[in-house]
Formats: structure tokens, C-alpha cells, sequence
């Protein structure tokens, strides 16, 4: 097994709530963060969501920024966020100019796009949200606001994009690239995915039921989360709360949005992890799981998971069904959670849980566990075929 | 810097060709937004697939393609995308249908294929390709943020041995007109061949992709190394050089060791200055080239600049119509592509040696 990739700062924004102690707490007590839409300008009011019940204006007015400012809602909540971990990895002004800035983000400031796409040309009093539509966008506005001065970029891959930024910071840390970085991802709920998703006929019209026989879709969520990597010779005295060991990047080649039956992609980005981790399949001890509760990738993921696990199938659940499925953010979420899980000896319910699959007869953890653990795998799959996964370990 | 890597095919789309730049008969257009040049997509695309594809889709899949087959390899261990703006057109079609349709009686294909990972997905369904993937949309260094994924990738994991990289953006109807209200696009139509004799606010705008197949070791059919890839952030400009030289002498090379630079040069009033300042002090004795006269201005462009540098070695020949001024052009083995981001405060820096 390697050492891994210290983290030693983490942030997080989910309807659950701002910060790592309300979202622990939150999965501690069962209590979910699905509702319906009531910030969100749409008409389908009756799909539920994961919505931070937080407008954009209180979000701006916390952080005291200027009124012509061009942050959209989701580099709003990535700040809120960036700003619990950098005051938990005690990093000053100095240090966060040298710090590179890894974010994913699958939408960007889309949101700001869908509420001034028609006034743009008879008005120019929005015109500075026009550029604000693309995700790199919302990564710069991002290092902007906390003089970020490193290496800044922006992956996109749909649903893994968060993971997939936690991955190439581990990467770039690995190999000497830079010393700390600041990873993790942000999605904003917008009309323009809640409508896309409905199109494809995959968002449930109730709370979303991962793993169960009779799941019928997601919810969809928005949030942010961050995590600090740094260089063991940068760690010093500071608290490691947890290492990154493994991780995985393979592609299904199946399918622009639907999952192979085989969960081919899911199966090769696990194996990848493991060996990455030097660990054996018998030494991970819980997945999160991405679980979005569609027919589709709740089979697929657990064909894959079987495939790997054989009959020695690990403590798993999806947290989807208290956070919903914020896109690219989520794999740093459930980076998150793994690490408080890891911290902590939990191993969180999978809520809404009734039956099992009739293919595959997986039962995730439906209800709170205390379990001393070592090592947690997370999984972060998304359209496109891109599949994602990392693995986390207790320090030391 | 560490392990060389080989560039072994190259294919590029853009509002050029080959042969009109470097027959020196540029193609002109007479608007500030121009399309790029339809290939025979039909070559590597099947006909019912083709009718569903954005342009974006169309382009990177075609480049992607001829990059491998150009290089001799099925199927890549890795292939890693980059685009600034995504598949606008579908977004722009999905976004306008949700808008006037009061989010009624939608349909998903748009949607399906608006992300930005779209073209990077549909390269590994085409290909059957199961490997690492991953697409970066950084603004103005998307491409070099991808070249530099693949570096890594090369170096640190050994069962990866080749590695696809492209690029690709695409004009909409729509959004790119958005260009001209914030001022990226000059406010007049000018032709694209009066660039830089135009002084005055912004740029204009194309389309395009780049894919190049790349290896850590070098093959027969190797042509080009990239010696390293580098971006900065920097707003002070007398700034800039130190950072130039300072990354050549990171790669044991210098500015007398440079046969051409080729600058991205935009037209635009301010980046002139900052370009200039660079002319006439880093640079003052080197031969200069600038191409955006040629592809027009979009945040992944240097996949054109990379293109035209891998042609100019193995043409052995500089055109007339990217020379900025009369330096010395024989026998070019060694070339700096230098961009500057359209905010002014994110420069890009790619070395390219001929094979």
C-alpha cells in the first residue's frame, strides 16, 4: 500500500447544509435535504430536488462582494465552501498564492445564461455573465476571489467531473507537479438540467430510493465541496484528516448516456483504484456508492461491484437520497462523506430502501453503523462514459 | 522537465488548410465570425450517425480519427479532450427550445450531447475505447491544460503508451454573436487578412479541432517532440519575459536557441501592447509568426498554432503570410508558441522541437 495524498482541509455546501459539522450531523440523524423547487425558477414544482434554500443575494451579501461582481451561483457556493478548508488547513494570503486549484463543474454559470440569454442584446446591464456561462469561467472567478496565483484548471465530465478533480490533484501531487492544491467540484441547480434530465425521463417524482427493486429515478441536488491536498513536507504539525491511496479513471464506451450492462466502465475505473492502492479487494471495507437510483446505473454499478467483490461484497450505500445527485460536485461530496465516515467509524444509511434488486440481491446499509474501518472506495460515473473511482484511507 | 513525448499524427480543421496557407493562397472571409472548412466527414463518420452531430461532435471525431490513423494506432491507452466553450450549438438549441417552450414538449438529444465531455465520450464509444479519459474546459489554456494531463500520464503510468489529445470549440448562432455585445469580436466587419492592420477594440472568431497522437517514446514515424507545456498567470508585463526565459532555461534552451515564435497575436488594441512590448524587448531578434489573421481568435486556438508548427517542420518551409517580420526561416527545427488569455492574465507557453 502507498502512503497516499494528505488532505488536511475539507468544505462542503449540500442542502444538508453549510459546513462539515451540519452535513454529519445530517447524516447522523437520517435527516435528507430533498424538497421542491422554491428558488429555482421552473414550473415543474412538483419534481423534487435537493435545493440550498440559500438565495444567491444572501450568499453574495456573506461574502461582502461588490454589486457588479460576475459570480455565479455555483462559484458562490464553491466559496462558501474553499473558505471552511482553507481556514481548517490554516493556509494565509501567501500561501494560497502559490496554491494550484483543481474544480469540476459541469454546468458553470449556465444558470446566469437561462435567466439573461433573451436580454442580452437590447440590454447591457448583464452583459458581464456572458463569458460567466462556461465552467472555466466559475473555476477563475473562483482563484480570483481568493488570489490563487497556481495552476488553475477545470475538468468537466459530467457526474465524475468532482472526482475526477480530486484525481488529478492526487496526480500532480504524486508527481512533484505542485506542492498543494485546492480539489473538489460545484453544480448549481439550473432549468436547464432539471428540463434535461425530465427529457430523459430519469428523475423520480419522489425521494429517490438508490438500490431498491422499485427505485424510479433520481432527485437531482446542487452543492460544493473542496478538499485541501498538500505535500507531506508542507503537513508539519497540521491535522491529516484522511489520504487518497487509489484511484481510477476508465470510460463504458457503451453508451453517450446510459450505462453498459456489464458496467464495464464502472468495473475497470474500480480495478484501477485498487491497484493503484496496492490494497486487495479484501481491504476496503465500505463504498460509497454513486447510486443515483435510475434503473440503469443502480444495475450496472452493482453488476460491476459484484464483478470486483465476487462474494465478499463490502458494507456499501449511495448518499444520494439525502444530498440528491448534484452532478459534477457530487464525487467531491461523497469524498467528503467518505472521509467523515473514515474519521469517524460510520457507515451511513442508504435512505428510502425496501427491496433488494431482483438481478443482483446487493442490500446496501440502510440504517447508521459504527464500524472501525481503514478504507473507504468511492464511485462518481457520468454520461459520456466516463467512470471514476477513488480510495480513501484512515492517516497513518 | 523530465520524459520527451512524440507527436506521431496530427490532424487539424480549422478555416485553413493546408494547402491555401502554405501555397500561400490564405482563405479570407469578409466577417468578424467565419466558419470552418467542411471536410468529407462522411470518410470516418457513418452517414445516419453524421445527421445527429453538432458541429463540434463532427470535427473532433473526424480529427481524432485521422490524428490514429495518420499515426498507425486503433486504439489509444488514453484520450483526453479539451474545449473552451463545449457543444454550444446543442446547448444553444436546448437552452432556447426550454426558454421558448416554457419548459414544455422537450426532447433530450439536444441535451444529451450538450456537455462538455460529449466529444471526448463520443471519441471512446467510436473507438470502443475503455481507457482513461477526461476532458478539461479551461477558457484560453483548455488545450494546454489537457497536453499537460497527458505529459503526466505518459511519465507516471507505465501501461499507458499512447495517448490522444484534441481540442475542439465550435461557432453557434447564437452565443458566439454574444461576442460582439461584451466586445471580444471587433465591433466593425473586417477581413480576416487586415488583422493587424486594424487597430482597435477585439478580435475576431472561428472554429476548429486539433488532435495529435501522442507517445513517450519515439517511433518511426515520429515527427515532432513537445519539449514541455507550461501556463502562468502574470498581470504586470514587464513581468512576462522573466517568465519566458525562465521556463526556456527550465528546459536547458534559450531565446538564440528558438528558430521561430509564434505569437498569438489577436488584433486586439490592449493585447497588442502586451505582444509588442514582447517584439521589441524578448524578442527583438527573433523570427515572429502570428496565425490568428488566419483561424481567427477562439480559447482553443494554440491546437491551430501546435497544428501549423508540426506542418511548417515537415514542409520545411515558413509562409509568407504568418511572418511579422524578416527574421531568418532556414532549416526551422526548434519553435515557442506563445498565447496570452483574452482576460490578459493567463499566458500559455508550448515547446515544439522537429523530430
Amino acid at each position: 500500500m502507498n502512503k497516499g495524498v494528505a488532505i488536511t482541509g475539507m468544505g462542503i455546501t449540500s442542502a444538508l447544509g453549510f459546513g462539515i459539522e451540519a452535513n454529519y450531523n445530517a447524516l447522523l440523524s437520517n435527516k435528507h435535504g430533498i424538497s421542491f423547487p422554491e428558488l429555482l425558477d421552473t414550473k415543474h414544482k412538483n419534481l423534487p430536488v435537493a435545493e440550498i434554500k440559500r438565495s444567491n443575494l444572501d450568499l453574495e451579501n456573506e461574502l461582502q462582494l461588490p454589486s457588479n461582481h460576475a459570480y455565479t451561483r455555483a462559484a458562490l457556493l464553491a466559496i462558501h465552501a474553499i473558505k471552511q478548508a482553507v481556514r481548517q488547513s490554516h493556509l494565509d494570503d501567501e500561501k494560497l498564492f502559490t496554491t494550484g486549484f483543481i474544480s469540476g463543474s459541469s454546468v458553470g454559470g449556465i444558470d446566469a445564461t437561462e435567466k439573461f440569454y433573451k436580454d442580452y442584446d437590447s440590454s447591457s446591464k448583464n452583459r458581464r455573465f456572458i463569458r460567466a456561462q462556461h465552467p472555466g469561467f466559475t473555476t477563475s472567478q473562483i482563484a480570483k476571489y481568493f488570489k490563487i496565483n497556481g495552476y488553475s484548471s477545470t475538468i468537466s465530465t459530467a457526474c465524475s467531473s468532482g472526482a475526477n478533480a480530486i484525481m488529478l490533484g492526487a496526480r500532480l501531487i504524486n508527481s512533484g507537479k505542485l506542492e498543494r492544491v485546492i480539489v473538489g467540484g460545484t453544480d448549481c441547480l439550473t432549468k436547464f438540467t432539471l428540463n434535461g434530465f425530465n427529457t430523459l425521463k430519469i428523475l423520480s417524482e419522489e425521494h429517490c430510493k438508490p438500490f431498491d427493486e422499485n427505485r424510479n429515478g433520481l432527485n437531482l441536488g446542487e452543492g460544493a465541496a473542496y478538499l485541501i491536498l498538500e505535500a507531506d513536507h508542507l503537513i508539519n504539525d497540521k491535522k491529516v484528516l484522511g489520504r487518497i491511496i487509489g484511484y481510477g479513471n476508465a470510460n463504458d464506451a457503451y453508451h453517450q448516456t446510459a450505462s453498459s450492462k456489464t458496467g464495464e466502465g464502472a468495473f475497470l475505473a474500480m480495478k484501477k483504484a485498487i491497484q493503484t492502492s496496492g490494497l486487495k479487494t479484501s481491504e476496503i471495507d465500505y463504498i460509497n456508492a454513486h447510486g443515483t437510483a435510475t434503473k440503469n446505473n443502480d444495475l450496472s454499478e452493482s453488476i460491476a461491484i459484484k464483478r470486483i467483490f465476487g462474494n465478499h461484497i463490502p458494507a456499501f450505500s449511495s448518499t444520494k437520497a439525502f444530498t440528491g445527485h448534484t452532478l459534477a460536485a457530487a464525487g467531491a461530496l461523497e469524498a467528503v462523506f467518505s472521509i467523515l465516515s473514515l474519521q469517524n467509524e460510520k457507515q451511513f444509511a442508504n435512505l428510502n430502501f425496501a427491496e433488494t434488486m431482483q438481478e443482483t440481491q446487493l442490500k446496501p446499509v440502510t440504517s447508521l453503523r459504527s464500524v472501525s474501518m481503514q478504507h473507504v472506495l468511492s464511485n462518481s460515473f457520468g454520461f459520456g462514459g466516463n467512470c471514476t473511482t477513488l480510495i480513501f484511507s484512515k492517516n497513518g | 522537465m523530465g520524459k520527451t513525448i512524440y507527436i506521431n499524427g496530427v490532424c487539424g480543421i480549422s478555416a485553413q488548410t493546408e494547402e491555401a496557407i502554405f501555397g500561400n493562397k490564405p482563405l479570407e472571409y469578409s466577417n468578424n465570425i467565419f466558419p470552418a472548412v467542411p471536410v468529407d466527414y462522411k470518410e470516418v463518420i457513418p452517414a445516419m450517425a453524421l445527421r445527429r452531430m453538432s458541429k463540434a461532435i463532427k470535427m473532433g471525431l473526424f480529427a481524432a480519427k485521422k490524428a490514429l490513423a495518420i499515426a498507425n494506432e486503433d486504439i489509444p491507452d488514453a484520450i483526453i479532450t479539451a474545449t473552451g466553450e463545449g457543444c454550444k450549438q446543442d446547448t444553444e438549441k436546448f437552452l432556447e427550445s426550454v426558454l421558448d417552450q416554457d419548459e414544455d414538449l422537450l426532447t433530450p438529444t439536444s441535451f444529451i450531447q450538450s456537455t462538455h465531455n460529449t466529444v471526448g465520450g463520443q471519441i471512446a464509444l467510436n473507438l470502443n475505447c475503455t481507457g482513461y479519459n477526461v476532458t478539461y474546459t479551461q477558457e484560453d489554456i483548455s488545450l494546454e491544460s489537457a497536453l499537460l494531463d497527458a505529459l503526466l500520464l505518459l511519465k507516471e503510468d507505465p501501461e499507458i503508451k499512447n495517448v490522444l489529445v484534441g481540442s475542439v470549440d465550435e461557432i453557434s448562432p447564437k452565443i458566439t454573436r454574444f461576442s460582439y455585445l461584451n466586445n471580444f469580436l471587433k465591433q466593425k466587419e473586417i477581413r480576416n487578412l487586415d488583422l493587424f492592420s486594424t487597430a482597435s477594440v477585439g478580435t475576431i472568431t472561428s472554429e476548429g479541432a486539433f488532435f495529435f497522437s501522442l507517445t513517450g517514446e519515439k517511433r518511426k514515424n515520429s515527427e515532432v517532440e513537445i519539449c514541455a507545456v507550461s501556463t502562468f498567470k502574470e498581470i504586470e508585463i514587464s513581468k512576462i519575459s522573466d517568465h519566458i526565459q525562465q521556463f526556456l532555461k527550465q528546459n536547458n534552451s534559450s531565446i538564440e536557441d528558438l528558430d521561430f515564435i509564434v505569437l498569438g497575436k489577436n488584433g486586439d488594441q490592449i493585447q497588442n501592447g502586451i505582444y509588442e512590448h514582447l517584439e521589441k524587448d524578448l524578442f527583438i531578434n527573433s523570427t515572429i509568426l502570428a496565425y490568428k489573421h488566419l483561424s481567427g481568435d477562439f480559447n482553443t486556438v494554440t491546437g491551430f498554432a501546435m497544428w501549423l508548427t508540426c506542418k511548417i517542420f515537415k514542409n520545411n518551409s515558413v509562409p509568407e503570410i504568418l511572418r511579422l517580420n524578416s527574421g531568418s526561416s532556414k532549416n526551422p527545427r526548434l519553435a515557442l508558441l506563445y498565447n496570452l488569455s483574452q482576460d490578459n492574465s493567463t499566458h500559455s507557453l508550448i515547446l515544439l522541437k522537429k523530430v
